[in-house]
């Protein structure tokens, strides 16, 4: 994507000075185990990709990296970066540490399970 | 101040942002080539990337998690139309608390330049990335004369 996306610099890659990144769409969902990100990263493999988690933040970053003709020109283009960047803030009961990401097809998932004291827990009620 | 502060309640600051985002639209398309006849705006799924070369023309669709067959793609004359639709499994369970990623049917119009050869299509699917590739006719491409 490097060529194609680099002719038409987009206003933010020009004021910040360095490599604009798209912020990839992602859908998020909490069960009773923890909470679920679902971000489309398409053009990224395994390698290319970070996903990053500690108490404070999950940052989910990519390169796009795609199969260019050399002399390429440019004639369209919807996407005109080269990367995804995107975080998130986690609140404290979710366990960073068994944080679990699979990648297909373009789309990271990423699951942080919250604390075992944190699972909501069904409180049976005994009738004496 | 006040009067500012007070103003974003009547709708200042949404309409600020509107202003913003017209003001960007029109920044972009200044650094964008013309926009196409067929082309849908902003934020249109799949997004989509076309680049020329002199014996092939490159298009790249960015639909991540999509089962390869379920795209169609056809090439009719000079039209390269990809059209599916792409369901995405919820979990009934689950509490949303954001849904961006396109669910439904999608359809994309790309007009090729006039010397493509609809015969040699070849299209492959990798990292959510689809790659269409169309030949052009020999008779197009620029020959280098020689002077006598």
């Amino acid at each position: 994507m490097a060529e194609v996306a680099k002719r038409e610099p987009t206003t933010a890659a020009v004021n910040a000075g360095e490599a604009a990144a798209l912020a990839p769409l992602v859908d998020i969902f909490e069960t009773g185990d923890g909470i679920t990100v679902q971000a489309e990263m398409p053009g990224v493999s395994k390698d290319r990709l970070n996903v990053q988690a500690d108490r404070n933040g999950l940052l989910l970053e990519g390169d796009i990296v795609i199969d260019m003709p050399q002399g390429i020109e440019a004639v369209y283009a919807d996407v005109r970066a080269t990367r995804y960047r995107r975080s998130f803030n986690l609140s404290g009961e979710l366990d960073t540490d068994r944080i679990e990401a699979t990648l297909k097809d373009g789309v990271l998932t990423v699951h942080i399970p919250k604390r075992a004291e944190f699972t909501p827990r069904k409180i049976e009620v005994r009738v004496d | 101040m006040y009067g500012s502060f007070y103003g974003s309640f009547d709708g200042g600051a949404v309409n600020g942002l509107r202003q913003l985002e017209s003001e960007l639209d029109q920044i972009l398309e200044r650094w964008a080539p013309s926009t196409g006849i067929r082309s849908p705006g902003r934020g249109a799924f799949p997004p989509v990337n076309v680049g020329f070369t002199a014996d092939r023309v490159d298009v790249y669709v960015f639909a991540a998690g999509l089962d390869p067959k379920s795209i169609d793609v056809t090439v009719q004359q000079n039209l390269l139309v990809l059209s599916g639709r792409r369901g995405i499994a919820s979990d009934d369970t689950a509490d949303y608390y954001r849904k961006e990623r396109f669910e439904g049917e999608f359809r994309r119009v790309i007009t090729l330049p006039d010397d493509v050869d609809v015969d040699k299509v070849a299209a492959k699917y990798r990292d959510g990335v689809l790659h269409v590739t169309v030949q052009r006719r020999e008779a197009a491409r620029p020959r280098q004369i020689s002077v006598q």
